[in-house]
């Protein structure tokens, strides 16, 4: 079977057909199918708040206001793509992802609003050790670690990958914070410091301080 | 582990990663494949290594699938 862009279509489980044979469809029957999407969306955003432990600091009204945006953005986003749903998956794990990726890009924007204050270049080097998961140990290695990294930030990232791996790694900034704060997308943003870590990561490798035991060509 | 080790762990790039676009238009075929049985994520090694490696994305693949076992 072809859809309308001839690309070869799955076959549609009953209960994917039927829900989009209800949101195709026209009056009481697309209203309940409408009433009924958006329960479930709203439903799958507030658990998944609760689930990212964002309860912690959103609760109440306001992450019941944050879950219903998330279902109303995502209902428009899902109708919008009706067309392109081919039944690769069931129609509600591809509608659920429309709400999953809102609730990520409504945190993001909220992450400001908790820091305002946040400056996304200004870092402190003396936390990378930490942020790699070493414990309080040898100072002095601590000490060369740090002045190595420096030295291969500097010497080989471009402004913006610096500017991006300082956010990231040493201010711990939410990829999402960064994609609302800079209008960007986060595949951008996680390839920047992808390319940032593997410049680096050639740099200590040319200048003795790590071996090259690379898995492939990374 | 030293913090050398820390390190070179840290910045290893899996040349297989396919990346945060490519991750997430497959994400709803690729938990569906999981929620049924967690060996078929081979089948989607550029996605598996994607979701290893980026946090983000790993969250909404966790999210993604707890949605989908509820309702099962």
């Amino acid at each position: 079977m072809m859809d309308r862009c001839g690309n070869r279509a799955a076959t549609l489980d009953d209960a994917s057909a039927e829900w989009i044979s209800a949101l195709r469809g026209t009056g009481a029957a697309r209203e309940a199918g409408l009433a009924r999407l958006h329960g479930l969306l709203v439903r799958v955003a507030v658990r998944e708040l609760r689930r990212r432990e964002a309860g912690a600091w959103i609760s109440g009204r306001e992450l019941d206001d944050l879950a219903h945006q998330a279902a109303d953005d995502a209902m428009l986003a899902i109708l919008g793509k009706l067309g392109s749903f081919r039944g690769e998956s069931r129609f509600t794990t591809w509608a659920y992802r429309f709400v999953l990726l809102e609730v990520s890009g409504k945190l993001g924007r909220h992450y400001w609003r908790q820091h305002p204050a946040q400056h996304l270049e200004a870092g402190d080097w003396d936390r990378l050790p930490d942020r790699l998961g070493v414990g309080p140990g040898d100072l002095a290695e601590h000490a060369d670690l740090v002045k190595a990294v420096r030295q291969a930030v500097d010497e080989t990232l471009t402004g913006h990958q610096r500017r991006l791996f300082v956010a990231v790694v040493l201010n711990e900034v939410p990829l999402d914070a960064l994609v609302a704060q800079l209008g960007t997308n986060r595949n951008a943003i996680y390839k920047a410091v992808f390319d940032a870590r593997r410049k680096i990561r050639v740099f200590l490798v040319a200048n003795g301080y790590l071996e090259d035991r690379r898995l492939g060509p990374s | 582990m030293s913090s050398w080790a820390a390190l070179e762990r840290f910045l290893r790039t899996d040349p297989a990663d396919v990346g945060c676009e490519q991750a997430m238009e497959v994400l709803h075929v690729y938990v569906d494949l999981v929620a049924a049985d967690p060996g078929a994520a081979r089948r989607y090694p550029g996605v598996t290594a994607h979701l290893a490696a980026c946090g983000p994305c790993c969250e909404d693949f966790r999210g993604l699938l707890a949605a989908v076992t509820a309702d099962r």
